[in-house]
């Protein structure tokens, strides 16, 4: 992608935006260099929540460690806590009862639903709507009830063990979450109407920040993001894990590449998710939800010396996982590939040439969680 | 009210007995109509969203707002030491004026507003645009580049879309034959929304620009400007900002029920004229109504999206109707 050339300083001036503005959502701060309205360079700049997640891997066991994984995207926890999990008992050799496995898929597809709803309302909030925010999170409230009756929390979740679950889905659970997707789907129409057909949504949303395939791979930009630019790259798909082989549903991509494109990509990833959860809670089989010889979180864990890496599909694209153990109780190193990081890396590229309006736009389409960014 | 008024004018002439009367009644009930409309604005919004809204202080939250004036009147003011302090402090103040102004040129009656022009409209219309001098001059003085980014996008939206609200209101001009607000009122038979559709939708649009209302909300976007113009204001003077965009909404929203609505005509008001005024304000609360209801419903738009729907679409209609409706007279006549 060509920039302009950056022009002398008496042309132009530069914009702080953030780290405290009401749609960078947390503590990202954007250097804008403005010509006018019109953004010349756009610099993000990070580090406002860095907590050392990857050094507090290596200080602490296995077990310990857990409750640090959803705190690194507390949108979508789950997805994370299941994948720091699941890449111990990969490396330990550790079996998951079936139950266990399907209902980790259950839940972090709600998490994802959930995460997408947040996502939906945050957006349109950026946007200048403020009503279809209140209708998101109505909605995003009665999963996370469902979430929250399983799990005892509602946002940082800890409910995977080396060999399971925490706790079991109660008996009510399945009918309870299939009357969240009923209303759910029932809505969706709703949206259909206030939203994609609104005309000033369209006009705001289409043509802008238009983020090309080969940027997009040159910068390692993956999720929602690059199936807007038409990359059917999914990691459920592309490296199945977990349950998810069983499971039927489509990778949803749209070529244009645009705010619309991210925007209709999530939408649609929903209703796939639904129809995920919807064929696990009909395959759900009986049984333990935790192997009766798992190790659990009072004694010590030793993986087998070795490098190994595990990803995941987060909410926001690839999140992976390296290991590297020297056979002790805790990481040698744990490196963690968050998706948000490359995904804000893009927008120094793609938002010179767009106003001041449209970085917001821009900014909140590509969905962004800080924590995850600084780790 | 003439009873007071007569006693008034033994007093201190009848000039001064008008002046204090008129200021009164309207600085009065401005005040009263800012509580109601942002109680008011509160409890669409929530329906809109599936809310109750305020339900606690009153009876549902009806003084709810009385309760925030008393927080902002409490509040400490923060002058910022980079700002035009004469032009800081004086902007709340100016953004007033032209409004309260306004108030006075709208006929609540057949027995005249308090403030009679033979030509009212052409001073609504200058009156109107002014208000946006102050929001210049408080996003200028603030000296935070957010607010100048405010200010410079509310003059160029105001200067747009003033030229739509003028053009539609020339038609109604054409059909009165008249500039005189109250002859305008006391000519319409049948409201003038029925006559002319079209121009009655591109003023509601146009008022709706000039008062910064979203989806037209660009001067103070707060997701991408923070809070626009008045982002270094704090307290009483924030508020006054906030005051004077309700003020300006029922204000518009009178003038548009005058000039499309029929104004203060409905129902036995011949016969009883204190209902005159109840008939304008129903209809301008019902313009404010549909103001707030759009707010609640749409997306903001971009500027330079803005800008366009101004000159490109807007301007362009409203003349051609204008030329339509100056044909259509000629042709048929009408009266």
């Amino acid at each position: 992608m060509t920039k302009p050339p950056i022009p002398d300083a008496l042309d132009t001036y530069v914009l702080n935006m953030g780290p405290q503005h009401p749609s960078t959502h947390g503590v990202l701060r954007m250097k804008l260099t403005l010509r006018g309205e019109e953004i010349v360079a756009a610099e993000p700049v990070i580090g406002y929540s860095h907590r050392a997640h990857e050094k507090m891997a290596e200080n602490r066991t296995y077990a310990q460690f857990l409750p640090n994984t959803s705190r690194q995207d507390y949108l979508s926890g789950m997805i994370y806590n299941f994948a720091w999990v699941e890449a111990v008992e990969k490396m330990a050799g550790i079996q998951v009862p079936e139950r266990a496995l399907v209902a980790r898929v259950i839940l972090a597809e709600l998490n994802r639903v959930a995460s997408h709803l947040l996502w939906v309302g945050a957006f349109l909030l950026d946007l200048g709507a403020a009503t279809p925010f209140l209708y998101a999170w109505d909605d995003r409230e009665a999963i996370l009830f469902l979430l929250e009756s399983v799990t005892g929390s509602r946002l940082t979740y800890c409910t995977g063990r080396f060999g399971g679950l925490s706790r079991d889905l109660d008996a009510d659970f399945p009918r309870r979450a299939r009357e969240v997707l009923a209303k759910l789907k029932a809505r969706w129409d709703e949206y259909e109407g206030l939203i994609e057909d609104n005309v000033i949504f369209v006009n705001r949303a289409k043509g802008v920040g238009v983020l090309s395939r080969d940027v997009c791979l040159s910068y390692g930009v993956t999720g929602p993001t690059l199936r807007g630019s038409g990359v059917p790259y999914d990691v459920r798909k592309a490296e199945p894990y977990g349950a998810y082989p069983r499971f039927a549903f489509d990778v949803v991509t749209r070529t244009e590449g645009d705010v619309f494109a991210r925007y209709m990509v999530r939408v649609l990833e929903m209703r796939q998710s639904v129809r995920i959860i919807e064929q696990a809670l009909d395959q759900l089989p009986d049984g333990p939800v935790l192997t009766p010889d798992s190790i659990g979180v009072k004694k010590r864990l030793k993986l087998p010396a070795g490098t190994q890496y595990y990803a995941v599909e987060s909410a926001r694209g690839h999140y992976g996982i390296l290991l590297v153990s020297e056979g002790g109780t805790e990481p040698y190193r744990a490196k963690f590939r968050t998706p948000s990081y490359p995904n804000l890396a893009v927008l120094t590229d793609v938002l010179p040439g767009h106003m001041v309006a449209d970085a917001v736009a821009v900014l909140g389409s590509v969905d962004l969680v800080m924590p995850e960014v600084d780790r | 009210m003439s009873a007071l008024h007569a006693l008034l004018a033994r007093l201190i002439g009848d000039f001064g007995a008008t002046l204090v009367l008129g200021a009164g009644t309207i600085l009065g009930y401005l005040t009263f109509n800012v509580l109601f409309l942002i109680w008011l604005e509160r409890k669409v919004s929530a329906h809109a969203q599936r809310r109750l809204g305020p339900m606690e202080v009153g009876f549902h939250g009806s003084l709810q707002t009385v309760a925030d004036m008393l927080k902002l009147l409490s509040k400490q003011l923060v002058t910022p030491l980079a700002t035009d302090h004469f032009t800081f402090l004086f902007a709340p103040i100016l953004i007033f004026i032209p409004t309260i102004c306004l108030t006075s040129l709208v006929p609540l009656g057949d027995a005249r507003a308090f403030a009679e022009m033979p030509n009212g409209l052409v001073v609504v219309v200058v009156l109107s645009g002014i208000t946006v001098i102050a929001i210049f001059m408080a996003g200028w003085s603030s000296n935070n580049k957010y607010a100048v980014l405010g200010g410079m996008r509310s003059v160029a939206q105001v200067v747009a879309y003033e030229i739509p609200v003028l053009l539609s209101a020339l038609s109604v001009v054409l059909i009165a034959q008249t500039l005189d607000l109250h002859e305008i009122v006391s000519g319409q038979h049948v409201p003038y929304a029925l006559y002319e559709p079209i121009a009655a939708l591109i003023f509601f649009i146009g008022i709706t620009a000039e008062t910064n209302r979203a989806p037209f909300d660009i001067p103070e976007a707060e997701s991408e400007l923070v809070g626009g113009f008045h982002t270094e204001y704090t307290g009483m003077r924030f508020a006054l900002f906030f005051f004077a965009e309700y003020t300006n909404m029922l204000v518009l929203g009178a003038v548009g029920a005058t000039l499309f609505l029929g104004g203060w005509k409905g129902p036995l008001a011949g016969r009883w004229p204190f209902l005159g005024p109840v008939y304008l304000l129903l209809k301008a609360y019902l313009v404010v109504f549909l103001m707030m209801w759009a707010r609640w419903t749409f997306p903001r738009l971009r500027f330079d999206q803005l800008m366009n729907f101004a000159w490109k679409l807007l301007i362009p209609v409203a003349l051609v109707n204008l030329l339509v409706t100056a044909i259509v007279l000629e042709a048929l006549p009408l009266r």
